[in-house]
């Protein structure tokens, strides 16, 4: 319902957005912008795989294909749709960083988040419908697989540049615009942990779990499993797919090896080391995982990004073996328990139910 | 035992001559079994029988290659088991299969997620709680918590969320000790005398399983090998020597 605070938050959400937009991009150094910023779409990313890795229990490893599949979509729209509809933009993608160029670019912005979530969607649909009746490893090598398919199509689609990577229509000098600010990213952050949340905490919710937690019950109530997993994965495409738009008009350039499978990998990292089922647990794991290596490069220096994976591997093989259900297990971070548990906040039971250990989801 | 069955009228679930092949493997080979309103029909029979399987057909978990499921009048064979739940026709599948990480009242509302009269749910759910008391002590409590008696009370529990026409019961005695075994019988009885819901109950606790029923068939290896009241199977020769061990 519309009621006047709901309103009221979404007022304040946005005019806080916009604020730290213009103040952040303006008082912190550019490297740490850059940070900030790509954390953010790294949680969108994780917490969307959340919805189908976490929620439903369906291992997909090939995330980074939808926002592939976003990001070219979405990078495809603003520079061919340059001369038609967002003529207003300038040709060399670059706008002011003034609240007038934020005002000229929301719409195409508005535009690309759209498309390549939409697009991802019905790809997510596409590769999820036929898919999705298979189980755990076979599901697994499934969207592996997918993921290596657009890579290698988009590597043969000389429109999109190709094996070079798309940074816009050269021949005309239309470039990829920077529509993406810290606004958009944290706006698309909000909203898909909103979603999340929404999800995780209604009746219909527990559909989802109850797919997670046993497909042969869940069916005996009258779940219809296939359509609780094909929805899973079509709203987690989405996301994916409005991440890529995000990182496409943030870079201003993809690439195909930008959405390989180790990009897919670093996803699932994300949500298992968070917690799969756990919503702070991604958005944790997430900013963490994305911010480490950029601290770690700038104070051991460059080299480091080749013991990256290495050190990836050594952090989940300790986490296995330390807490296999991820730093939060299927629980949230919750501000009442962090600050002594005033509010009581919610059904006591719920705490105790979500810690469980979830050792058996990963076999 | 209760009073002998009315078996006349519509039947309430019409298996016919059913066909069911896992891989080469012929579980099914044309088993016919009915059940009318308001009695218990019991299917006895070894491991492998294909007990299981026929509840999985009924339900639509394992598609038939031959023969057609009829329930209230209507063919049910191809449709998915969400939409047979809805009509009514529900399993109870074999191991108890609750939601673990759930607590014991999500896992009850995951029974009544198909219906929409939330009043009616709020009742049943009284009702179920009142049947198994032990239930409501640990409501808010973590399912894979419970004792294996209660984890089965709680299944049992949660198919009668969903308000069955027919309740399917897949060994709901397996693996519990002799009191409690009595005690999901005595359950058995109460919820086919209170709210008349059909029961169709698997077991391999022939003896129990023949005492609450009115009506029994005897599978091996697929087929229907004999059927009747469940009095007279009792004292067949043949069924006290497989399955009564008399």
């Amino acid at each position: 319902m519309l009621s006047l605070r709901r309103i009221l938050t979404v007022s304040a959400t946005l005019g806080i957005l916009l604020f730290l937009s213009f103040f952040l991009e303006q008082r912190l150094q550019a490297v740490a912008f850059r940070v900030v910023m790509l954390s953010g779409i790294a949680v969108v990313m994780a917490v969307s795989l959340n919805l189908i890795n976490g929620f439903t229990g369906q291992f997909s490893i090939g995330h980074a294909g939808f926002q592939a599949v976003g990001a070219y979509a979405a990078a495809a729209l603003t520079v061919y749709g340059h001369n038609r509809i967002f003529g207003n933009l300038p040709r060399s993608g670059q706008l002011p960083d003034t609240l007038q160029g934020f005002l000229l670019g929301a719409p195409a912005m508005i535009c690309a988040l759209l498309a390549g979530g939409l697009f991802a969607a019905v790809v997510g649909y596409v590769v999820g419908l036929p898919s999705l009746r298979l189980k755990g490893d076979y599901l697994a090598i499934v969207t592996l697989g997918f993921g290596e398919i657009i890579r290698v199509a988009v590597e043969n689609t000389e429109a999109v540049g190709g094996p070079r990577g798309f940074t816009g229509n050269i021949r005309e000098g239309i470039y990829i615009p920077n529509l993406t600010s810290f606004f958009w990213v944290y706006l698309m952050v909000v909203v898909v942990v909103v979603v999340s949340r929404n999800l995780r905490f209604s009746v219909q919710g527990l559909q989802y779990l109850s797919v997670r937690e046993d497909e042969i019950a869940a069916q005996a109530m009258g779940v219809n499993t296939t359509r609780v997993k094909v929805n899973a994965f079509v709203l987690g495409a989405f996301f994916a797919g409005v991440a890529g738009a995000l990182y496409a008009h943030f870079e201003q350039s993809v690439s195909p090896t930008s959405f390989g499978f180790v990009r897919s990998f670093d996803f699932v990292t994300m949500v298992v080391l968070g917690g799969l089922g756990s919503i702070t647990g991604s958005v944790l794991a997430a900013v963490v995982l994305t911010a480490l290596p950029e601290i770690l490069r700038s104070s051991l220096g460059a080299e480091f990004n080749q013991y990256r994976l290495v050190a990836y591997a050594l952090l989940l093989i300790l986490l296995m073996l330390v807490r296999p259900q991820g730093i939060f297990g299927r629980g949230e971070l919750r501000l009442d328990r962090l600050f002594g548990r005033k509010g009581g906040g919610g059904p006591a039971g719920r705490d105790n139910v979500e810690d469980q250990p979830a050792a058996t989801e990963l076999r | 035992m209760a009073d002998l069955p009315v078996c006349s009228g519509d039947p309430l679930l019409h298996l016919e001559d059913l066909q069911v092949y896992y891989g080469a493997i012929h579980a099914l080979r044309g088993v016919s079994v009915t059940v009318y309103p308001g009695e218990v029909v019991t299917l006895i029979g070894a491991n492998g029988a294909g007990k299981s399987t026929l509840l999985r057909a009924a339900s639509g978990m394992v598609r038939a290659k031959g023969g057609r499921v009829v329930f209230l009048g209507e063919e049910v064979t191809r449709q998915n088991p969400a939409a047979i739940v809805s009509r009514g026709l529900v399993h109870c599948p074999e191991g108890r299969r609750i939601f673990a990480n759930m607590s014991v009242r999500e896992n009850l509302e995951l029974g009544a997620y198909l219906r929409r009269d939330k009043l009616a749910v709020a009742d049943d759910l009284e009702q179920a709680l009142t049947l198994f008391p032990r239930l409501r002590e640990r409501l808010q409590q973590n399912a894979g918590t419970l004792s294996g008696g209660e984890q089965q009370m709680l299944a049992i529990g949660r198919s009668l969320l969903t308000k069955p026409k027919l309740l399917m019961l897949d060994e709901p005695s397996l693996g519990l000790a002799p009191n409690l075994v009595r005690e999901i019988f005595r359950i058995v009885e109460t919820i086919n005398r209170e709210s008349g819901t059909a029961v169709l109950l698997v077991e391999q606790n022939a003896h129990q399983a023949l005492g609450v029923a009115h009506r029994g068939y005897v599978l091996e290896t697929g087929c229907i090998t004999l059927e009747g009241p469940a009095a007279e199977l009792r004292s067949n020769p043949e069924v006290k020597r497989a399955y009564l061990g008399e």
